[in-house]
């Protein structure tokens, strides 16, 4: 099986089943050893987890994760690293794990050698919040000779023509963001949102799965009667900023599975 | 090595001809919409008034009017023969300084602040680095009646001090961003954040010839004005020039008025990059001279990053020109060879300033004092040509920084 059909059908889901759990943390964040442990231990209870890679300018993030950013290119974290680092660890991993990165850090490392690289690592796509589709070919054209997946991004102020273009052209799953804005604001899912993700699980084959903003029970299981799943990245990060357990917080979200 | 050339040069006739950008925003390679999804409506919903209701009569009629009444355009032409008789040359500065709020940066901020309210925006966020193009937001939104809200980072906040409290009372608010490189670039990062929590009602006014398509192009159309006039002017005052030079922070002051002399091959341009205070990554703003091409701010451009692709801190004296980017269209003139990007060190553009005050009677800004040593720099080797620089902004607001450096032995004659 492909990559990207690994992570298709790690986040679809039966009736009935709870919503699945994608978790983001910031790679190499608080340091580079609690990051794999927490790693390792968020991964046995997420349907997939999503390692970002620290940028200098996260244009798209809020400050929970700019600050986790900032400090792993302190600890020397980068692209190379996530990589020498997870080739030497050989991790047993059981869901998917993708990369979340800016584009110039792939664009200086270079499409052939970073799809490459991803398989010989076990990395199984890529979400890339500043490459909009227009602008996608090259990336995925590389990513794809590999089976690797390109997630597209879908919003709130997306006009209905272009969601069905993105949602078509989305590999692995669609990731339908509940409201504009930057990572880590909002708490409450808008009562808009139900409809646009009626809309966006309509408009995709994939599965679809929501995310920005998430961090406690009662949204996840608002959104699990529309979408197949949610995407954690700043309340996680925020739980290990406090040095609580990462595990357990996504335990939390889903106690029905 | 032959094909490339001609593929230049095919670039280079499409640029002068107007059919760049391309229908993706591409100057050649460069430029591009790398943006979140989230902003491609509002970047779309912006090409198509950059299209439609840029061009249009009564658009064009607006802004020429607010650029004659209220901005104090057509900017004078001005002979520097003091200085010219120093350096060997017939030296003349196109006047930005003399616009109003001080340097060229109004010319874009009415020009898009008319466009925002054109398109119904609601508020108006911008960024600034030396506060210049903050006060010329703010001051073309206090005269459309629209709120604005200027980030700027924390190390700018200071050291710009006087345009801060411009901004105030000109009606802006003003949020110092503490993340990132607390500069320019930071600023940017900040400036986009708001922009996507509501790309629908709030109208990103960027200040310079940067950003994803349709701004690199739209900043160049409103900056076009300095060029379009110093050619008339300088053909007024006898001829046209042999060499223009510009400083090149994102590069808006530099397109304005190389713009209209593309087409003449004969006339030699030059972009001054800051070179701060060394070679070594983090010692200067150089973006072309020492960068390589990379994303940043939703385009495709020469770059200043590591071997990871992290961004690298830059430094300047100037405010302005402390950018790690800068804008696609000079990243193609460069690639194509038809401007020749130089640097000029703080210490040198510290020293052209003195000269300037003392010879012409003109403080200018910072910035434009990287130009001025880059032509001085130029005429050494070249006696006796004719020369225009862009005068992009008087130096009133450098007078904090201005107090931390001595003023420069510069060997004018005073009494002369
Ligand atoms: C007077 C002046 N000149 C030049 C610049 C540099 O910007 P640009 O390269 O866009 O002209 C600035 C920027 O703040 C400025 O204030």
């Amino acid at each position: 099986m492909s990559p990207r059909d690994r992570i298709r059908d790690a986040l679809s889901r039966a009736q009935g089943e709870g919503a699945a759990i994608v978790a983001y943390l910031t790679a190499g964040y608080p340091d580079p050893e609690r990051f794999f442990a927490a790693f390792e231990a968020v991964a046995r209870v997420s349907d997939a987890v999503e390692i970002g890679v620290p940028f200098s300018d996260p244009m798209a993030d809020g400050v929970t994760i700019q600050r986790s950013s900032e400090r792993a290119i302190e600890h020397g974290v980068s692209l190379r690293w996530i990589f020498d680092e997870l080739a030497a660890r050989h991790l047993e991993l059981a869901p998917p794990v993708l990369l979340m990165s800016y584009l110039n850090p792939l664009l200086v490392f270079g499409y052939e050698a970073l799809a490459e690289r991803s398989v010989e690592c076990g990395i199984s796509g890529y979400i890339v919040p500043d490459l909009p589709y227009e602008e996608s070919g090259p990336l995925q054209e590389a990513l794809s000779e590999r089976g690797l997946a390109l997630v597209q991004m879908v919003t709130p102020v997306t006009p209905a023509a272009r969601l069905q273009a993105l949602c078509a052209a989305s590999e692995g799953f669609v990731y339908a963001v509940t409201r504009t804005g930057i990572t880590g604001r909002a708490v409450s899912l808008p009562a808009e949102a139900t409809e646009y993700l009626a809309e966006v699980k309509a408009a995709s084959k994939l599965p679809v799965c929501a995310g920005f903003g998430v961090r406690e029970r009662a949204q996840v299981e608002a959104i699990e009667r529309h979408a197949d799943g949610v995407v954690v990245g700043t309340a996680l990060v925020e739980v290990l900023e406090r040095g609580e357990d990462a595990a357990e917080f996504v335990r939390s979200l889903r106690p029905s599975r | 090595m032959h094909e490339d050339a001609n593929e230049h040069e095919a670039l280079l006739e499409a640029l002068i001809a107007g059919s760049l950008p391309d229908e993706r925003g591409r100057f050649g390679p460069f430029g591009g919409q790398y943006v979140p999804e989230t902003l491609m409506t509002a970047v779309n919903r912006l090409s198509e008034g950059v299209r439609d209701v840029l061009p249009s009569e009564s658009f064009q009629q607006r802004l020429e009017a607010e650029l004659k009444s209220w901005v104090g355009r057509p900017t004078a032409l001005t002979a520097a023969p003091r200085l010219g008789e120093r350096w060997n040359a017939d030296v003349w500065f196109k006047r930005e300084d003399l616009a109003h709020t001080g340097a060229h940066k109004i010319n874009n901020g009415i020009g898009q602040a008319l466009l925002a309210q054109a398109l119904g925006a609601k508020r108006v966020v911008a960024e600034t680095g030396a506060g210049q193009h903050g006060v010329a937001a703010a001051a073309a939104c206090a005269r459309l009646g629209l709120p604005c809200v200027v980030y700027m980072g924390e190390v700018d906040v200071e050291r710009q001090a006087p345009n801060v409290d411009r901004m105030h009372r000109l009606g802006a608010t003003v949020v110092s961003v503490t993340s990132g490189d607390r500069t320019l670039r930071a600023a940017i990062d900040e400036a986009i954040r708001d922009w996507v929590s509501d790309p629908e009602g709030t109208y990103y006014l960027i200040g310079s010839a940067i950003g994803p398509h349709p701004y690199p192009l739209l900043v160049r159309e409103l900056q076009a004005v300095i060029g379009r006039e110093a050619r008339v002017q300088m053909l007024e005052a006898g001829e046209l020039p042999d060499a223009v030079f510009a400083c090149v922070g994102g590069g808006s002051n530099a397109i304005g008025i190389f713009h209209a002399f593309l087409a003449d091959r004969d006339i030699a341009l030059f972009g001054i990059e800051a070179g701060g205070c060394g070679s070594a990554l983090g010692q200067h703003s150089a973006t072309i001279a020492a960068g390589r091409p990379g994303v940043l701010h939703g385009n495709y451009s020469m770059l200043l990053y590591d071997d990871d692709g992290q961004i690298q801190e830059t430094h300047s004296v100037s405010a302005g020109l402390d950018y790690p980017g800068v804008g696609p269209e000079h990243s193609l003139l460069k690639l194509v060879g038809r401007v020749d990007y130089e640097t000029a060190s703080d210490a040198e553009a510290l020293a052209a300033l003195d000269e300037c005050c003392e010879a012409e009677g003109i403080l200018p800004a910072l910035e434009s004092a990287h130009a001025l040593a880059g032509a001085r720099r130029w005429a050494a080797k070249n006696p006796g040509r004719r020369i225009l620089i862009g005068m992009s902004g008087r130096g009133d607001k450098d007078m904090p920084i201005l107090a931390r450096f001595p003023r420069s032995e510069t060997g004018v004659d005073v009494a002369a």
